[in-house]
This record gives structure tokens, sequence and C-alpha cells, in this order.
């Protein structure tokens, strides 16, 4: 569905709901999907590289080193 | 101590509390001797808990004269976002659609910190449903700035950051699903933490947008949020008192994105967030400009990911009684229901390439520095702001530098920043490595008397 003929279906929708208020929110949406659908995310995807080279990759601390043991328990 | 009491941060008085020098009852007095001089015109709170708060209070007491304390905790006041669900007490979601509800039990977190010996106060006023950024969409009246009571303490955690800035409670406990406790507490002048995505449970917390919600502490400080989150996490290592804080700002490396987060700040905020960077420079802190190269795509990915997931939770409701919806509330639950299916798939590729973007500006530095929110609080009902002499959406305006790292997860927190030559406070954001909270808060507590200072 192209989405000029999807905003043009909901406004109708709108419409006919009583929803008259709704219109200017659906036309700002309709600009969000543009910008969503001008991206080809699957490729983006595969184009995007790791991060973390394997050698840099962080690891998480464990808890004992993030609180090493000072502080006495209460 | 020269201040009240219940200006006072955590770390200060769980000592005092523990030592039996201060009352958990005086301490929760103070406390409710805010809220009834200040709450009719700031309205932070639905829920004030005046006799049920004293009991708990007591109660605590009474173990500290048994020589029982239950850590940094024990019997300090504090505040619930009212979407969170206490025993015995409405979660009302600032909304008339749950006129009548009471919560049959605690949500996980309430009791973690109940456990912890936290005294509840009340629970606090918000954006309906979580579903706005003002705190003025709500059942239970606008929210109010106390830096200026015409302007709105940001959302939708608005009434939790209100009460920790005017004494109503020592801590607060927030929602974020698209930046819910980061905004207020920048647009206020408190710290508030979003930990990574899943680490804290949200079961027993009226969800907005179930892959986007995280559950955080709001604070005075970044010592008290760490302390809380750990809580929450239900963390025994809470029970150790003061946390190490070992990392120092020597050698701490920021990562400064400014490609589309730095393209619409207002001036005095702009000009806030580079004096905040100069005098971390000065204290030690290395910086080194990275990108996110898709985070102009923010928003729209945002929007087919929040708005299908929050109109499928609403669905039974607004056929039901739409009319109980706050207008614009409504409104925006009812745009979820027109989106294609195909466009939420696409959103969700997307986010794992913005998520990948971000690990990657991570690899080369221990924590992103952008500002929280690009301009002061703005004023109360306003659906525009003028940023740098163009006009701009106040809801856009107070997601833009938030939302990216509820799409990703990462952990991202606000410190008080200076602020404007109106008073109105600015927020300094951190944004840490997933799953890696603490170091985040490492960072955070070795940034904060450099930017406060």
């Amino acid at each position: 569905m192209t989405i000029e003929d999807w905003l043009a279906s909901a406004c109708a929708d709108a419409d006919r709901r009583g929803l008259p208020g709704l219109k200017p929110l659906l036309s700002a949406l309709a600009d969000a999907t543009r910008a969503l659908r001008a991206v080809d995310w699957d490729e983006a995807r595969s184009a995007t590289p790791p991060a973390w080279p394997s050698a840099t990759r962080p690891r998480q601390q464990p808890r004992d080193e993030a609180h090493p043991g000072d502080g006495a328990p209460r | 101590m020269t201040a009240p009491l219940h200006f006072h941060t955590i770390t200060e008085l769980a000592p005092l509390v523990a030592a039996g020098h201060i009352s958990s009852e005086d301490l929760t007095r103070s406390c409710l001797a805010e809220i009834a001089a200040h709450d009719d015109v700031l309205r932070a709170f639905i829920t004030v808990l005046g006799d049920d708060a004293l009991a708990q209070a007591r109660a605590l007491d009474g173990e500290i004269a048994d020589g029982r304390c239950r850590g940094p905790l024990h019997g300090i006041p504090i505040s619930l976002k009212d979407l969170i669900d206490q025993r015995g007490v409405p979660t009302t979601a600032a909304s008339r659609v749950r006129e009548g509800h009471v919560a049959a039990g605690d949500a996980t977190v309430t009791a973690r910190l109940r456990e912890a010996g936290a005294v509840f106060v009340g629970k606090t006023n918000l954006h309906e449903f979580a579903f706005g950024t003002t705190s003025d969409d709500t059942a239970y009246g606008a929210v109010r700035n106390p830096h200026d009571p015409e302007r709105s303490p940001g959302g939708s955690s608005g009434g939790s950051a209100v009460a920790i800035v005017t004494g109503m409670s020592i801590a607060s406990i927030g929602t974020d699903t698209g930046g819910s406790i980061r905004i207020p507490s920048a647009a206020c002048g408190t710290v508030g933490l979003k930990p990574t995505w899943g680490e804290l449970p949200c079961n027993g917390i009226v969800p907005l947008s179930r892959s986007l919600d995280h559950v955080g502490p709001l604070a005075r400080s970044v010592a008290d949020a760490w302390l809380l989150y750990l809580i929450m996490r239900g963390d025994a290592t809470a029970a150790r008192w003061p946390l190490p804080m070992r990392r120092t700002i020597k050698g701490l490396r920021l990562g400064i994105p400014r490609a589309y987060f730095h393209d619409i700040l207002d001036n005095e905020v702009r000009g806030r967030f580079a004096e905040s960077l100069a005098w971390l420079r000065q204290a030690g802190a290395e910086m080194v400009d990275v990108t996110i190269p898709h985070a102009a795509a923010t928003s729209p990915v945002y929007l087919h990911t929040s708005l299908p997931e929050a109109s499928a939770y609403h669905a039974a409701t607004i056929a039901a009684c739409p009319e109980r919806y706050t207008p614009n509330v409504r409104l925006r639950i009812e745009m979820g229901r027109y989106l294609l299916a195909e466009d939420h798939v696409r959103a969700q590729v997307a986010r794992e390439v913005l998520r990948a973007d971000v690990d990657r500006a991570l690899a080369r530095c221990d924590a992103l520095a952008l500002p929280t929110l690009p301009i002061p609080a703005p004023p109360i009902g306003a659906g525009t702001v003028d940023v740098a002499g163009t006009p701009e959406s106040v809801r856009s305006m107070m997601l833009r530098l938030t939302q990216l790292f509820n799409l990703t997860g990462h952990p991202a927190i606000s410190i008080p920043a200076g602020s404007t030559e109106a008073g109105l406070p600015c927020g300094f954001q951190l944004v840490g490595r997933s799953h890696d909270t603490e170091g985040l808060l490492a960072a955070a507590a070795a940034c904060e008397p450099h930017l406060t200072a």
C-alpha cells in the first residue's frame, strides 16, 4: 500500500468515526512513515560492521570486581 | 546539617536513621508537611498516604530501637509514580479510565523497596498513562514546575521530579519509555536513571510500550540513584554502604555525538553543555567525537514501535470508554491503530541498526555525553517553542535526545548541570554500554561534582 493510499483511507475512516482531530496526526504519521521507508533497513543491517572486534569486546564486570569488598555488610 | 531534613540525600540520612539520631517518623512528617504546604499548586501527588506512611515509619523506628536496621533505605520516605502498583492503593495512571482500581499486590520493584525499609508517602502525578512528555494531560490537573509554576516539569514522571525538588519525598521511582525519567529530571534538576532495558522487572507496572518501557529511580544524587537501582534489581550488595565509587574523572573518555544531537539546541542549553564539557576536560576527562550514522531516523522508528504497542494495550478500553481518556492521549492511542504492520516490522529492523550504531560509538569511549533536553522546561500547554529562532514542536523537542536509547536499550542517566538565566535547570546526559549500568553510574558519579560546581 502506498503512503498516499494509506493516508486517504485512514483520514476517511477518522471522518466516518467522528474524529476529525485525528487527521493532522495521521498526516504527521505519514511523514514519519516516508522517512522510515526512505532507508532500506535490511540493506543497512547487512552493511553494518560489528561494533566490537573480538579483541576489544568489553565484558561485563563480574559483581565482585565492581564492588571489591570494601564497606562492611550492615 | 543546616538544610531541613527532607532536603538531604539518602546517603546523608541513612547513617542518622540507622543510629537513631533522627526518626523515620520525623522525616516522614517533614515530607508530608511539604506536600500539605505546596501540592495544591504543584499537583505532584495523586494519592498521599499520610496516616499509612506514618504507621510504616513508626514500625521501622521500632525496628531500629530493637537493633534491626534493614540497610541504607531503612525509614527513608520515597514516592512511586502512579503507574506502579502498591498493595491496597489505587494505581490511577492519571486516568479516569482506571477509576475504582486498587492494586491487589505490590509491583516487584515496590516489594523490593518495601523489604529494604522504604516508607511510601504517596503516588505521584504523571502524563496520563505515561503517554506524553509534559505531565499536563492528566485527570488530576497539570503538574507544575517548582522553578516556574507556569512551566511544565517535563514528563511523564513529572510529579516524581517535583516531589524530590520540593522535599515532598527524598527520592522517587518513575518509568521511562522515551525519556520519561530523564526528561523531568533535566527539567526540574534531579538525577534520573534509565537502566539497561530488561534489568529491572516491569511487572505490576501499567505498560505504555513493552519493548521500550523501563523502570528506574529519580533522586538527589548519583549515589542515591545507584542505591535504589541496586535495591530494585534485588541485589544483596545494596546492603553495603557507602558504595565504592572508584572511578575517577581522570582519563574518563567521553564520546560526543554532534550530528543530529546538536543540530537543534536552545542557545542557553548549548552554552551550558559546552561549559560542562569544559569543566570535565579541565578535571581530566578526555573527549572524542563520535557519530550515530542513522540517528536522524530515531523519531520515525520510535513512532512505528511505540504507537502500535500502546494501542494494543489500550484496545479494549479505547473501544469501551474513549471519553474517559484526556483528548490528546485518546488521539495518540487512536493513531496507533492505523499503523501498518509492515512499517512496524521495518522499525524493528531499524532498531537493530541503531543499536549497532550506538554500540560502535561506545567502542571508542566509556560513555556518550549529550544534553538531556534541547530546550529548558516549556510553558504548560505550549504546542510549539522557539528554538534559536525557529518554531519547533514541544513533543518532538522533549523526546529528541532521549528516545534513541529506549529503542536501543542502552543505560542512560541525566545529571543536573547548571541552569538558564531564568533559573530553569539543564540536564547532562550520559549513555553507557549495554548491560553495564554500573559502569555508567561510576562514570556519572565521577562527573557529578564537576557538573554541579
